[in-house]
């Protein structure tokens, strides 16, 4: 351990005269790195690879002597079906709407922790309560409030007292988005006041010396230097958000067509026990995510080094 | 500069919204949870009587009851998940933020790639493997996946604070006689643990929280953990809602980790924005 650590001090060795210290090192490095690299492919790569598999078979777990090879024809069901795309489209509805407002508010909240002039302190720490609440629970909470029965929400003044808010497609959407908001827009504060509090202080003098008013100071300052932040924190909660299942699971279950990818992907493979169908849904999924990734880091040229994973 | 009396007013103004805005939904939980059976659907605010009625309902049949069993078993898993994970990540993070070698960059990206995967995608697989091999159901069914999803934040936590002790301490301690053992027992690791403690509990919450794998891969009070029994929670008859209930126990299971982050509120939040921009 002595002999790496100083070395580890010492610049890199000149390539082709690699000295045995060098060779150790890494060596160690490689041992110590094995472990993790080891579980975290267990469960991510070869699984996905096992769902492959699955998906190009006839599987349904409920009657096994059925199990055949059809190659892709279970992309062919799931492609060609209504609920399919449904569910892509709630999905990139909640995705787009909770992840801009979210932005939106996060930049707000930011605002206030970096910015005000007393009270950070409690902001800084009330904001991280949605944070450390259980998504499940979260859900049961803004369920609470909305339904008929038991929601203080209907009592509010100019809201109608029997607006039944799971009643319907868009309404019930909305209480899943304001869920899914509540719960993540701590992390898109923290990200972003991250971001915030590298943005040299002097800057704003100066800009204020030359009377640029406080949205003047926020759009030609602020902004632009924390794009890398705003979209490493809007590529983070992109992807968490097409993910979204257990607001959706617990308010409705999907009904009102509510029902997101991933409780599509749910549905078949625990509920319905087909394995085949299910793990192409799995598939599709992961292609997706796979895109937005790609599309974030080529489009907008965010650097996935400066990132890092979300809570 | 002097705070006008407008601008005060109006940070009085913006802090309130937000404390209100983030306390909200905990508190109709509370208020809820606080009220009678027969007054649950009053829809009132504040409860006009208080009973502890749904906390009691909720811990009835101990062992065999509804919610304890879940309870331990989501305390125990996200324990046991957290203390292997940062085992595991802090070897890693060691070689990562003081060793030269081939690879490094690759284990980061790596992590990060495995930190936005979907999990549903790998429920279907790992169902039918956890069957094969009779881990369907039980503790490590769902300590593996979640060690996979805690590695690349411990990983990427630890890295960032350990990018930042001055490890020459350790080679000062022993020119001064120290030997490597205690050099490592008390100048190293009273610097590292504050990040490792930081990690550990942003790797608790992510267990705790997790509710595709919970309900993928239990069937039963066996290894069922809270957010899981939460959603199979069933009233006193087929009849009545277990609003109550539900209540009481998201309270029950809530107000731990507001205590938590009260208390460890900096050192959450300089994890969560850790490595989040290069300075």
């Amino acid at each position: 351990m002595e002999a790496s650590a100083h070395s580890a001090r010492t610049p890199a060795a000149q390539p082709g005269k690699k000295s045995s210290r060098t060779r150790s090192e890494r060596k160690l490095a490689w041992m110590l790195c094995a472990p993790a690299v080891v579980v975290m492919l267990a469960v991510t790569a070869y699984p996905i690879v096992y769902a492959f598999i699955l998906s190009l078979q006839k599987l349904d777990l409920r009657f096994p002597e059925q199990t055949e090879f059809i190659g892709f024809s279970n992309y062919g069901t799931v492609l060609s079906s209504e609920l399919w795309w449904m569910d892509v489209f709630n999905t990139l509805i909640i995705m787009v709407i909770s992840v801009g407002i979210e932005l939106v508010l996060g930049m707000v909240i930011a605002l206030v922790m970096h910015r005000a002039i007393f009270g950070r302190g409690v902001v800084r720490t009330v904001v991280l309560i949605p944070y450390g609440i259980i998504t499940v629970v979260a859900a049961f909470a803004w369920q609470f409030a909305f339904a008929t029965e038991t929601g203080f929400v209907n009592n509010l003044p100019f809201i109608a007292d029997e607006k039944n808010w799971f009643g319907g497609h868009i309404s019930s959407l909305a209480v899943i988005i304001m869920a899914e908001i509540w719960k993540t827009t701590p992390f898109m504060a923290l990200l972003l006041l991250a971001g915030l509090v590298t943005i040299p202080n002097e800057l704003y003098e100066a800009a204020k010396v030359d009377g640029a008013s406080a949205w003047q100071r926020f759009r030609k300052i602020t902004l632009p230097l924390m794009k890398p932040a705003i979209l490493v924190a809007v590529l983070f909660r992109t992807l968490e958000a097409s993910r979204v299942f257990d607001s959706i699971f617990i308010m409705t279950r999907g009904a009102q067509n509510t029902e997101s990818v991933s409780i599509l992907g749910f549905n078949q493979l625990i509920n319905r026990l087909n394995l085949g169908l299910g793990s192409a849904i799995s598939v599709l999924i992961f292609l997706g995510v796979v895109l937005i990734a790609f599309l974030f880091i080529k489009g907008f040229g965010v650097k996935v080094e400066e990132g890092r994973p979300g809570g | 500069m002097k705070v006008g009396a407008r601008e005060y007013s109006l940070w009085t103004i913006a802090i309130a919204l937000v404390l209100i805005f983030a306390l909200v939904p905990v508190l109709w939980l509370l208020s809820i949870s606080l009220k009678p059976p027969s007054e649950i659907t009053d829809q009132r605010l504040i409860p006009s009587s208080i009973s502890f009625d749904n906390y009691k309902s909720l811990f009835e049949g101990g062992w065999s009851g509804p919610f304890l069993r879940p309870l331990i078993n989501s305390i125990a898993i996200a324990l046991i998940t957290t203390v292997v994970a940062i085992f595991l990540a802090s070897f890693t993070a060691y070689a990562i933020a003081r060793l030269e070698f081939p690879g490094k960059r690759l284990i980061l990206a790596g992590a990060l790639a495995i930190a936005m995967f979907p999990p549903i995608s790998t429920v279907g697989p790992l169902f039918d493997m956890w069957r094969a091999i009779g881990i369907y159901d039980t503790y490590l069914g769902l300590i593996i996946p979640y060690l996979t999803f805690s590695l690349p934040l411990a990983v990427y936590v630890l890295v960032a604070f350990f990018r930042e002790i001055p490890w020459d301490l350790e080679q000062a301690a022993q020119v001064d006689g120290a030997t490597p053992w205690q050099a490592f027992r008390k100048v190293i690791m009273p610097l590292a643990a504050p990040g490792i403690f930081t990690a550990a509990i942003l790797v608790f919450i992510f267990c705790w929280n997790d509710f595709v794998y919970a309900i993928s891969l239990t069937s039963s009070d066996n290894s069922r953990t809270v957010p899981a029994a939460l959603a199979f929670f069933t009233g006193e008859s087929t009849f009545t809602e277990p609003t109550g209930s539900i209540a009481a126990a998201a309270i029950v299971v809530t107000i731990p980790i507001i205590v938590f982050v009260l208390i460890f509120q900096r050192r959450i939040v300089s994890g969560l924005t850790a490595g989040a921009v290069k300075g």
